[in-house]
């Protein structure tokens, strides 16, 4: 109880209350305009939180990634286009129940499902929290080396069908990283004699570079779009008594969404893959599913709202990020002097339990700003997609050259832009690069620190947690292996050349 | 479509390329560009993190040029020019960045929007409206609300004395 008021004591400050209010609202409109989503707003707004109190800034940020996907449903739903790219499962369900006429219906579902799904995670983590405050400890420098080693593993496993160019993309993210003045010998690596490479490549500089500024190219170069959804008209409340009926689906996707996000590197697009199948099979009418099924909407809109606050948690108890977004946020604690890891849930549980308070107030004060407001909130899919670039572009510039009033940042910035659109252009992976050079970083700190203590190999796994962690890791490379290995013709007939 | 390890995209194999040529490059200088220290074990190595990323690129990189080699290549030099296109726009960016620190960030950010938005072949007035409105609240949010670090420009030292604080400190 004392943890609860102490945590409520953090929130109660109008500052907090406008930095949620603003990141719950702009993160929904954010995500109803397909082409932009949460990457591109929280890298452009990341450097301005740095002037904010990292509760203030944090809870900014976290209302844009937590209140997106809440608004990438409505553009699924309507015109079959998803905001954000986690929606993409909602216009399976969602696009077909409009064509029928039950556009109000899919968008009052989706809404309830998402609530749902953000509010079961808050409770789940809070609920977690003293488990989690015992566990963090346990975590000593080899632990989150293996911890950060699995998030890598993961993160390029999990680009199924892309694994080739997702290790690329990591492994170059880890060179990324090495760029510039290493701490211990004071050396420098990769410089070329530039002054300008001794100090590193800012990871913000390259996040604004590959999200932001590769967003605004791809939307000026490519030709303009002006989307067109017509309003819903009736109440939106409906969705809640629908989803009472299909509680166990709900249940059972939040918690993959719950279990998903707490591990690095896997996150909304697994969850909603495993919620959606597991949906489908114990459906009475598993043939509805992508004809307009409702169960297939609340699998994966409850999925993919669960995972924000999951997420949070190895980041918060580890330090350790799992998707591009949560990488970003780091960057706002280091600013601050805050290290987030084990001693964070030790030292400062009221910290985390306001965050996840702010969650749970964010997740209320979405659905009464969509139940209220979606009509209105249309307006902004419409706006023409080149015109969205060009405001892109103008915000990147604030974004990076806030930082240190440098040139060099902006072109370095303007040169991961061309990069990143280069990446979206071919559909290949960007984030196992801000993985990369995140969990790079952190690996390269702790197997120095570790290895200290070290005499033999199997001395770094003679603790169980490690082991634990090297024999996940094995597990999951020999599981993907033996996969491989079992469907090497299905590889090959999957052959397409566009 | 969505672009899988066994699928190729126009340009793809371009890509694939230039970025094997760059891995190999840094791989090439890794003896010159990383130091190896005597003193300390393996883990310290200033060379060991950068060489196991630029391995992995060199790997990761030619298992990808191995495993589409006897693929059909489709054209690429479409593609290409796309790519280039985009630099256009990075033009424009880089101009933006020099502009701001001399004509201040309101005048510059007003100017940028409004000539990128007929650029891009916007015409009405109602949009150019919209695009010079665009910039000024980008300013007022960013720089006058949120007081980002964004400098005053050159130009605003000849303004007079009130207006140039008030310029330099908001806009």
């Amino acid at each position: 109880m004392d943890l609860l008021v102490s945590a409520l004591l953090v929130l109660a400050r109008w500052d907090v209350a406008a930095a949620l209010l603003v990141g719950s609202i702009g993160g929904v409109v954010i995500g109803a305009i397909p082409g932009v989503g949460p990457a591109v707003a929280i890298a452009i707004l990341l450097p301005a939180t740095f002037s904010l109190d990292p509760i203030v800034g944090l809870t900014a940020l976290l209302g844009i990634y937590g209140s997106s996907m809440y608004g990438g449903a409505i553009p699924a739903v309507l015109i079959n286009t998803p905001g954000t790219a986690v929606n993409a499962l909602t216009t399976y369900e969602g696009t077909p129940m409009t064509r029928r006429g039950e556009a109000r219906r899919a968008l009052s579902l989706a809404y309830s499902a998402s609530f749902f799904g953000g509010v079961f995670s808050v409770v789940c983590l809070i609920l977690l929290s003293p488990a989690l405050a015992w566990i963090a400890p346990q975590f000593g420098s080899r632990e989150i080396f293996l911890a950060a080693l699995l998030g890598i593993v993961l993160v390029v496993l999990a680009h199924r069908g892309r694994i080739l160019a997702a290790g690329m993309a990591a492994s170059f993210g880890i060179w990324l990283n090495t760029i510039g003045l290493e701490p211990i010998q004071y050396s420098q690596r990769y410089t070329f004699g530039q002054s300008w490479l001794a100090g590193g490549i800012d990871l913000i500089v390259v996040v604004l570079g590959l999200f932001a500024l590769s967003q605004a190219f791809v939307l000026l170069v490519e030709p303009d779009k002006r989307n067109r959804a017509n309003s819903v008209s009736g109440t939106l409340f409906t969705g809640f008594r629908e989803l009472l009926r299909n509680k166990r689906v709900a249940s059972i996707s939040s918690s993959f969404g719950v279990l998903m996000g707490m591990i690095p590197g896997v996150g909304e697009f697994t969850a909603q893959f495993l919620s959606y199948t597991y949906a489908q099979k114990t459906s009475k009418r598993p043939e509805s599913f992508g004809n307009g099924s409702p169960e297939g909407l609340i699998a994966s809109e409850a999925a993919n709202n669960a995972v924000p606050a999951a997420a949070m948690i190895p980041l918060l108890a580890l330090g350790i990020p799992g998707e591009a977004l949560t990488a970003m946020m780091l960057s706002v604690f280091y600013v601050h002097n805050v290290v987030p890891g084990p001693g964070l849930f030790q030292h400062q549980l009221d910290f985390v339990v306001a965050l996840y308070l702010a969650l749970l107030v964010l997740n209320v004060l979405v659905i009464a700003f969509l139940l209220s407001s979606t009509n209105t909130l249309l307006k902004v899919i419409e706006i023409p997609t080149r015109f969205l670039g060009i405001a892109i572009l103008t915000l990147s510039f604030v974004g990076v050259y806030s930082l240190r009033n440098s040139a060099v940042d902006c072109a370095i910035a303007g040169g991961f832009g061309v990069f990143g659109f280069i990446l979206k252009r071919l559909n290949l992976p960007i984030v196992p690069i801000i993985l990369g050079m995140v969990l790079g970083g952190i690996m390269e700190t702790k197997l120095r620190t570790s290895m200290m203590r070290v005499s033999t190999p199997f001395d770094f796994i003679d603790r169980p947690i490690a082991f634990i962690l090297f024999l996940i890791i094995l597990a999951v490379v020999a599981s993907h292996i033996r996969q491989s290995l079992r469907n090497p013709k299905r590889n090959r007939n999957s052959q397409h050349v566009k | 479509m969505e672009s899988t390890d066994n699928q190729l995209r126009n340009g793809t194999v371009v890509f694939q390329i230039l970025f094997l040529a760059f891995a190999l490059f840094l791989l090439s200088q890794v003896g010159v560009e990383t130091k190896y220290a005597a003193s300390g074990g393996f883990a310290a190595q200033p060379r060991l993190w950068p060489a196991i990323g630029v391995t992995g690129m060199v790997l990761f990189g030619t298992a990808q040029i191995v495993k589409c080699w006897r693929w059909p290549i489709p054209a690429a030099a479409a593609e290409v020019f796309v790519w280039i296109r985009a630099l256009e726009y990075l033009a424009w960016f880089m101009a933006y960045v020099a502009v701001v620190p001399v004509a201040g960030y309101l005048p510059s950010t007003v100017a940028f929007t409004v000539l990128l938005t007929v650029r891009l072949g916007y015409r009405s007035l109602v949009i150019l409206l919209l695009a010079a409105a665009l910039g000024a609240t980008i300013v007022i949010v960013f720089k006058t609300g949120l007081s980002v670090r964004v400098p005053g420009g050159s130009l605003y030292e000849h303004l007079p004395g009130g207006l140039r604080s008030f310029m330099i400190l908001n806009f």
